[in-house]
């Protein structure tokens, strides 16, 4: 028993930061600007098919490439903050869920064009190590460690950066912020290009491991709700210790029961906290 | 009663007589089909706009009655052997009843917090559903051919299902002009704007949410059973589609949000839209680009849709637009 559970366990943790990390993209832009990004699905779609094309096309390595879609999806979430979100930024909650809706949209039906439906996938390898009855794949391994990576440079820039600290400042007050000097849209603006950025670098790590289509981002955008609200709407690291939670579940429950009952359970578990402890595990905060 | 007097009351009804008489008259089945999925759009656009319009919540699971109450109907008729009559009744009330228990719990969120919630149920749904062996688990339940019979052949079947859509699209507008109209519905509106003083103003709004929510559950139920027989199968990734959902907020929101005019716009326009540009060659690859566009300008431009806008823009149009 302990000999299956233990793999797996492994596995799902490994794979649990990377899907902290895609919510904590989620994470940081609901908690600075109140907004729930519909679009989170396809620009993690996006990130795969990047990571593809930087490997296959440039021949890059794939962690190098990763640099590549991280900018690529910094600058996107910028262009679609301006486009879609500012002009809605201060109506009902509606308007925003439907603005990132469109993006979400057009973003999937562009890559419909272009990719098909069809599945991909990275061709890369690393190898893998036995330890006793757990087999480790170094690319999960490495995709693990730089979710961490990716975390500590985000803890870094919002406390110790004046960019980031000017992004907390209008996370708390953007009137209060504004009046300080702060120009509260082009940080805002960031704010989404950082959030999208993440989902992208996601993206790309799973690329590593899984294969892909462009639609294949619509599962990684549900478990990042869960992973949000598990850890708090708003909280990046408890966004982390959020997809640590699921990768575990996801980990451990096929050894239990069928690998379909995974998604009712994980839902169940995320109507059932947004019920009881709609804060989030850890409280919210930014 | 002093609406039945109103051109607001007769304009919506007298629209849908129309566009229901249309296939009737010209006996032509496929005219009657493309009906058939504008009708099932109102019925979804227009009782997902009590709770989206009236009330202000944004629901992203407004599918999952379409699909309880299509996999209720459909139980009963290809287990139970009951009739579509019977059926109906309880593809609405099944919906009716969940929506109740979920309300009691999940209304008590507000604003973003309930959307979330709503996209879990719809989600922990359709993995119940695909795993739960009566209902036929991930291949779905059949109806065996032999059941239209009872209703003189499978070809009278599917114009006696077409007359019952349009008895339910009927009934969901007037259900929803009522609405709008009474001491419940200006409540709800008030929540809409703003709940704590509406709840200063004596409007018990726990409880008038959920009544909302109650009433906009039970027509998709009923449509989905009636989508579902004509089909004579049902399976759980069709019942339950997220997308749709959105697709249904979409519609809301291009005919105007809070009228009972504008969801029956947006619903057929929509349904319409979408259709044109899948078999225009220009447009089929990239169809889901043009839709995304166009809502994307009415939420940055027109946020009111198209009857709130023409409502804002002709304010003696006000009386016949609601």
């Amino acid at each position: 028993m302990f000999d299956i559970l233990l793999p797996s366990l492994v596995d799902g943790l490994m794979i649990g930061f990377v899907y902290g990390l895609a919510a904590m993209g989620l994470s940081l832009i609901w908690g600075v600007m109140n907004v729930i990004n519909l679009a989170h699905g396809p620009i993690i779609a996006l990130g795969m098919f990047g990571l593809y094309l930087a490997f296959n096309t440039l021949g890059l390595n794939p962690y190098l490439a990763l640099i590549l879609v991280a900018l690529a999806g910094l600058l996107l979430g910028v262009l679609i903050y301006y486009v879609a979100v500012q002009r809605v930024l201060t109506a009902p909650h509606l308007s925003t869920l439907l603005a990132t809706f469109a993006v979400n949209m057009i973003l999937i039906g562009i890559g419909t064009a272009i990719f098909s439906v069809s599945p991909y996938n990275v061709d890369f390898s690393m190898g893998s190590m036995d330890f006793g009855p757990v087999r480790v794949l170094w690319t999960r391994v490495a995709a693990a460690l730089a979710a961490l990576i990716a975390t500590g440079l985000l803890y870094a820039f919002l406390f110790r950066t004046r960019q980031g600290k000017n992004i907390r400042a209008v996370a708390n007050n953007r009137v209060a912020a504004e009046l300080m000097g702060i120009p509260s849209s082009r940080v805002l603006a960031l704010s989404f290009g950082i959030g999208t950025m993440l989902a992208a670098t996601a993206g790309g790590l799973i690329a590593t491991f899984f294969p892909f289509t462009i639609l294949a981002g619509g599962g990684y955008e549900l478990r990042s709700f869960v992973i949000v609200v598990l850890g708090g709407l708003g909280n990046p690291l408890g966004a982390l210790v959020g997809g640590l939670i699921l990768g575990m579940l996801e980990g451990v429950i096929p050894v239990f029961m069928q690998t379909s009952w995974v998604p009712v359970i994980e839902f169940a578990l995320f109507v059932f906290i947004i019920i009881i402890r709609p804060s989030g595990l850890l409280g919210s905060r930014v | 009663m002093k609406i039945y007097t109103k051109p607001g009351f007769w304009l919506p009804i007298v629209l849908v007589a129309l566009v229901g008489l249309w296939p009737i008259i010209t006996d032509n089945a496929a005219n009657r089909e493309v009906v058939s999925s504008i009708l099932v759009s109102v019925v979804l656009a227009s009782s997902l706009n009590i709770l989206l319009g009236y009330t202000g919540y944004v629901s992203f699971g407004h599918i999952v009655f379409f699909g309880f109450g299509a996999y209720t109907g459909f139980y009963l008729m290809s287990v139970q052997g009951w009739s579509i009559y019977a059926a109906m009744i309880m593809a609405g009330l099944v919906p009716a009843f969940l929506a109740f228990l979920l309300g009691k719990a999940i209304l008590r969120l507000r604003g973003a917090y309930f959307a979330l919630a709503t996209i879990g149920v719809n989600e922990a749904a359709r993995a119940f559903i695909k795993n739960f062996e009566p209902m036929g688990g991930s291949v779905g339940m059949q109806l065996n051919f032999k059941i239209y019979n009872d209703y003189g052949g499978a070809a009278q079947a599917l114009w006696t299902t077409f007359y019952l859509m349009i008895a339910v699209t009927l009934a969901v507008i007037i259900v929803s002009y009522l609405v709008r109209f009474s001491k419940f519905g200006l409540g709800l509106m008030a929540i809409r704007e703003n709940e704590d003083a509406a709840e200063v103003m004596g409007v018990v709004a726990p409880d008038s949410k959920t009544w909302a929510y109650v009433i906009s559950a039970i027509f998709p139920g009923i449509v989905g059973l009636l989508f579902f027989f004509k089909n004579a199968t049902i399976l759980p990734g069709d019942a339950f589609r997220l997308h749709l959902s959105i697709e249904t907020i979409v519609m809301v929101m291009l005919g105007g949000a809070g009228t009972v005019l504008g969801p029956i716009l947006g619903g057929a326009g929509y349904q319409r839209l979408r259709g044109t540009l899948l078999v225009t060659p220009l447009f089929r690859n990239i169809q889901l680009v043009v839709a995304g566009v166009l809502l994307l300008i009415i939420i940055l431009f027109i946020p009111a849709g198209i009857v709130g806008w023409l409502r804002d823009r002709f304010p003696s149009l006000r009386r016949v637009l609601e």
